[in-house]
C-alpha cells in the first residue's frame, strides 16, 4: 500500500490492524471512524448532554480517557437515554440501566429501557387545506394499507397510521410495510403515502408536506369568513367586494358582518353553495387541491351572475384564497360581467399580508404507544405502582429525553413529538413492532417506595465510566431537562 | 497511540470482556469458582497477544487461499487456513473469512486446556465457540439485524450434538458480504468452520444484477479490504416475496451442498423476515419465534 494516502483517507493507529479509513466510514472495528478527516470514536448508546447553548449540534463522543475524563461526569448535566440501551424483554428482569444521580441535592433515579411496542402508531398532522381524501379511507404505503384518514383540524388534515391491527392483524406484508412506514416517520425520514380516492403525499416530521407533487408552503390564515374579519378594514375603499375562497367557509366582504359594520355597500354578488349566515358559504365547490382547498382553478366558477339591481359597471372585485397563494382581480364590464385585470398595487399589500400571516405548513408526527406488560416489570416489582406513580406525576416519562404526554385513564399510553427526540431513536423487531426508548425518572425514595429494583441501581458516574457504546448528544433547548425533580401535578 | 487491550469483568461479575482493536469477545465459563478463575486468567493471558500475532502476517491472511498457499505461522492463523482450505478449489476465499471464529476457538481452547469447565463460550461478535461437558446445553438466540434488538429464532445446542461453533454472516454485519442475506446463522463442528460457511452461504443468498440492490467495490469503502474490487452489498430494497424465495433458495442450495460435504451441521438463512432452514433434522434444532411471542410492550 502506498505511503501517500488519497485525500479522503486516513490511517487509524488505534490498533495494529492500521486500517485505512475513507471519509464517512469506520475501520474494521466499527468503533473508530473518519469524520471529515479526523479519527473519532463512534458508538451507539446515546447520552443526552444538557446543552448550555441553543441548538447545539450533535457531537461525536470521544472516549479515550484522557479526552473525556471530567468533562462528562457532572451528574446532573448528563442524562442516560434509552436509545441503544436495549431491552430485557421478554424477561421480567430489571431494565438494562437503572441509573442514580444527584440533582440539586435530591437523589434521582432514571430507569432506562427500550420498549417493544405492538400497540403503537403515529398521528400525522399535515398542514394543508387541500383535501387529502374522504374520512375513513385507507392510507397506503407501497400499496399496502398502513392507516386511514381521520378528520380535519384547523388548517390541517389528520391521518392515523399503524396501530396494533395494522401491525399484526392483517397480512404479513401489510404488517411489514406498516412497521417500516412508522419507523421511517419516527426517525424523521420521508415517506410517500397514497390515500384511496384521494391525494398522494410525501411527508416527513418537521418538514413541509408535498401534496400531489406540490410542496405546501403555508397554512391558511383562517377560514374564508375569518379572513374577511381580519382584513376587512385594510380593504375598505380600495376594492368594492372581496371573496375569500375556502373549502370550509367562503367569505364575502359586502355581506359579512365585518363589511356591514364598516358600511360596505351591497354589490349584488351571488355565490354558489349553501349560505350559512350572511357572507358565509359552505360547499362553494368540491374539496380538492385547487383554490383554498377546493377543486377549482378558475374562481369565477363559484359566482352566479351579479344582480343588476345592486351591481354597477367598473365594480372592483378581489378573489383570494385563504393562504393568499391564489388571487385574481376583476372589474365588471357594461354588461356586469367580471373581466380580469392586473392586481392594483394597493391590493397587493393585503394579499401579501394574508400570506405572511400564514404559518409555515409542516407535517408533525406524534408517536403514540402504550407501555404495559414486562416493560413496567423492568422498572418495578409491582408494575401497577409505576402506573400510579406516573399518573400522580411523581415519575417523569421521557422518550430519548423528550417529554411524553401521558393520556389520562388506565395504563401508560403516551404521545411524543418525534422531532424532539435524538436522531434515529427508533428501531423495530420483526414481530412486527416498534422499539422506542423510554426513561422513567423519579426520586430515589419514591422509587424505593414503588418496589424498584434498588439492587440494580448504579451511579451515573459508573455508567459513564464504562468503556463502550456511548454517544453524547445535546438536549434540545425546548425540552425540559428530564432530571429536574418534578413537583406533583406539574 | 495503540489503545491497550481491555480485559475486564462485566458489571454482572460473571462474564469477561476482552477487547483489542477490532476484536471484541464476551466470555463466560461455568464450573467451580476456582476453575472459572483459572480459565479466565488463561484466556486473558492468551488474548493480549492475539491481535499482534495476526497483524504480523496480515498480508498473507488477506491473500486468496490456493492449494499452494504459503504456510501460516500463528496458531490462530493456522485455524483460519484450515477452515477455509476446503473452499479454495471452487471459489475466491481468504483466511480472513474465518478470523472471528478462529479467535473465539483459540481462546476457548486455552480456557478448556487450563481448567475443567462444565460449560464455556467465547462470543466474538456473534461468532461463537462453545464447550459443553456431558449433559450440558446452551440456548442461543439468533438476531436478524445487528442494528436492531430482534431475535428471529433460537437454537439449543446440547452435548450430544456435533456442534461447537456458531457463526452469523450477512450484509448488515460488520464484515462485507457479496450476498443480500440479512443473516445466515450456521452451526458447525468448530467456530472457524461455522464462520467460513456462514460467509459462503450468505454470499450465495443473492439476486445478481437486481436493480434494488446497491453494491460497491469493497475497496471503495475499505481501501485495504481482502475482497479487493469485488462488489459488496450496501443496501437492499424491499423485495417481492418471489424474489426473497429465489434468493433464499440459491443460498439454501449451497448450504445443502456444504451439509453433504460435512462442512456444516445446520444453517438458518434469514432475508427480509423470511427464514429458511437447512439441516438433517428438518430444522428441529431451530425454534422460530412465533408471531405471538413478542406481542406486547
Amino acid at each position: 500500500m502506498a505511503d501517500v494516502l488519497p485525500a479522503d483517507t486516513i490511517r487509524c493507529d488505534a490498533c495494529p490492524v492500521l486500517c485505512y479509513i475513507k471519509r464517512g466510514q469506520t475501520g474494521a472495528c466499527d468503533r473508530y471512524g473518519n469524520a471529515d478527516g479526523q479519527l473519532v470514536r463512534v458508538d451507539p448508546h446515546i447520552l443526552l448532554d444538557r446543552a448550555k447553548s441553543q441548538g447545539a449540534p450533535l457531537v461525536p463522543f470521544l472516549e479515550r480517557e484522557s479526552e473525556w475524563d471530567g468533562t462528562l461526569v457532572k451528574g446532573k448535566d448528563t442524562f442516560v437515554t434509552a436509545i441503544g440501551a436495549g431491552t430485557t424483554y421478554p424477561d421480567y428482569k430489571p431494565a438494562p440501566f437503572i441509573v442514580s444521580s444527584e440533582v440539586d441535592g435530591v437523589d434521582m433515579v432514571t430507569v432506562v429501557t427500550e420498549g417493544i411496542f405492538s400497540y403503537c402508531g403515529v398521528k400525522l398532522k399535515i398542514d394543508t387545506d387541500r383535501n387529502l381524501g374522504p374520512e375513513r379511507n385507507l392510507v397506503r404505503a407501497q400499496g399496502e394499507p398502513v392507516g386511514h384518514v381521520t378528520t380535519a383540524e384547523y388548517g390541517s388534515q389528520m391521518l392515523s397510521l399503524g396501530g396494533v391491527h395494522r401491525l399484526t392483524g392483517g397480512t404479513k406484508s401489510e404488517g411489514r410495510v406498516t412497521c417500516e412506514t412508522l419507523l421511517d416517520l419516527c426517525n424523521g425520514k420521508e415517506v410517500e403515502l397514497t390515500i384511496d380516492e384521494g391525494a398522494r403525499v410525501r411527508v416527513a416530521a418537521g418538514k413541509a408536506p408535498v401534496v400531489n407533487g406540490q410542496q405546501e408552503e403555508r397554512m391558511r390564515v383562517g377560514c374564508g369568513s375569518a379572513t374577511i374579519g381580519m382584513f376587512a378594514k385594510q380593504w375598505l375603499g380600495k376594492v368594492d367586494d372581496v371573496v375569500v375562497v375556502d373549502d370550509h367557509i367562503t367569505g364575502v366582504l359586502s355581506e359579512h358582518q365585518a363589511g356591514k359594520f364598516l358600511g360596505v355597500r351591497q354589490t349584488g354578488i351571488a355565490i354558489k353553495g349553501r349560505r350559512s349566515t350572511p357572507g358565509r358559504y359552505f360547499q362553494v365547490a368540491n374539496p380538492g387541491t385547487g383554490w383554498g382547498g377546493t377543486d377549482i382553478s378558475d374562481p369565477l366558477t363559484i359566482l352566479k351572475p351579479f344582480k343588476e339591481k345592486f351591481a354597477w359597471p367598473k365594480l372592483r372585485l378581489l378573489m383570494v384564497s385563504t393562504t393568499g397563494e391564489q388571487f385574481a382581480y376583476f372589474e365588471l364590464d357594461e354588461l356586469l360581467r367580471p373581466v380580469q385585470e392586473e392586481l392594483p398595487a394597493e391590493l397587493q399589500e393585503s394579499v401579501a399580508r394574508i400570506r405572511e400571516n400564514c404559518e409555515p405548513a409542516l407535517t408533525t408526527v406524534l408517536f403514540m404507544a402504550g407501555a404495559g406488560g414486562s416493560l413496567r416489570a423492568g422498572v418495578t416489582e409491582n408494575p401497577v405502582k409505576l402506573t400510579h406513580s406516573v399518573k400522580a406525576s411523581l415519575t417523569r416519562v421521557t422518550c430519548g429525553g423528550a417529554p411524553a404526554y401521558i393520556w389520562p385513564g388506565g395504563g401508560i399510553t403516551f404521545m411524543v413529538d418525534v422531532t424532539r427526540m435524538p436522531e434515529n431513536a427508533f428501531g423495530y423487531v420483526p414481530t412486527p413492532a416498534l422499539v422506542a426508548p423510554m426513561e422513567f425518572t423519579l426520586k430515589k425514595e419514591d422509587y424505593a417506595a414503588l418496589g424498584g429494583h434498588m439492587d440494580h441501581m448504579r451511579p451515573l458516574s459508573e455508567v459513564l465510566a464504562e468503556k463502550e457504546r456511548k454517544r453524547q448528544v445535546h438536549s434540545l433547548p425546548e425540552n425540559p431537562w428530564p432530571l429536574q425533580p418534578r413537583r406533583a401535578k406539574e | 497511540m495503540r489503545d491497550p487491550a481491555i480485559v475486564r469483568m462485566l458489571p454482572d461479575e460473571r462474564r469477561m470482556h476482552l477487547h483489542d482493536g477490532p476484536i471484541d469477545l464476551i466470555v463466560e465459563a461455568n464450573g467451580t469458582s476456582d476453575t472459572v478463575s483459572a480459565a479466565y486468567e488463561a484466556a486473558a493471558k492468551r488474548f493480549v497477544t492475539v491481535l499482534d500475532e495476526l497483524c504480523g502476517e496480515l498480508p498473507l491472511l488477506r491473500a486468496q487461499t490456493r492449494r499452494d498457499s504459503q504456510m501460516l505461522r500463528g496458531a490462530v492463523a493456522k485455524r483460519m487456513a484450515a477452515a477455509v482450505a476446503p473452499y479454495a478449489e471452487e471459489c475466491f476465499i481468504t483466511p480472513m473469512a474465518a478470523v472471528a471464529g478462529a479467535v473465539a476457538e483459540e481462546i476457548l481452547y486455552t480456557m478448556t486446556g487450563a481448567a475443567q469447565l462444565t460449560r464455556a463460550y467465547v462470543n466474538n461478535g456473534g461468532d461463537i465457540a462453545l464447550h459443553l461437558a456431558p449433559q450440558e446445553r446452551y440456548q442461543v438466540g439468533m438476531v436478524g439485524r445487528p442494528d436492531r434488538p430482534s431475535l428471529f429464532g433460537a437454537v439449543e445446542i446440547s452435548y450430544g450434538m456435533p456442534v461447537r461453533g456458531i457463526a452469523t454472516s450477512g450484509w448488515r454485519g460488520r464484515s462485507f458480504s457479496l450476498g443480500i442475506a440479512d443473516a445466515v446463522t450456521v452451526l458447525a463442528e468448530t467456530a472457524a468452520m461455522a464462520d467460513t460457511a456462514a460467509t459462503i452461504i450468505a454470499n450465495a443468498v443473492n439476486l445478481p444484477e437486481h436493480p434494488r440492490i446497491s453494491r460497491v467495490p469493497a475497496t471503495e469503502i475499505a481501501p485495504d479490504s481482502d475482497l479487493g474490487s469485488r462488489l459488496v452489498t450496501r443496501a437492499v430494497g424491499v423485495l417481492r416475496d418471489s424474489e426473497v424465495a429465489a434468493a433464499l433458495e440459491s443460498g439454501a442450495n449451497v448450504a445443502r451442498e456444504l451439509h453433504e460435504r460435512g462442512l456444516i451441521v445446520a444453517a438458518a438463512l434469514n432475508l427480509q423476515r423470511e427464514t429458511r432452514v437447512v439441516s438433517a433434522t428438518d430444522g428441529r434444532e431451530f425454534t422460530e419465534f412465533s408471531q405471538r411471542s413478542l406481542l406486547h410492550a
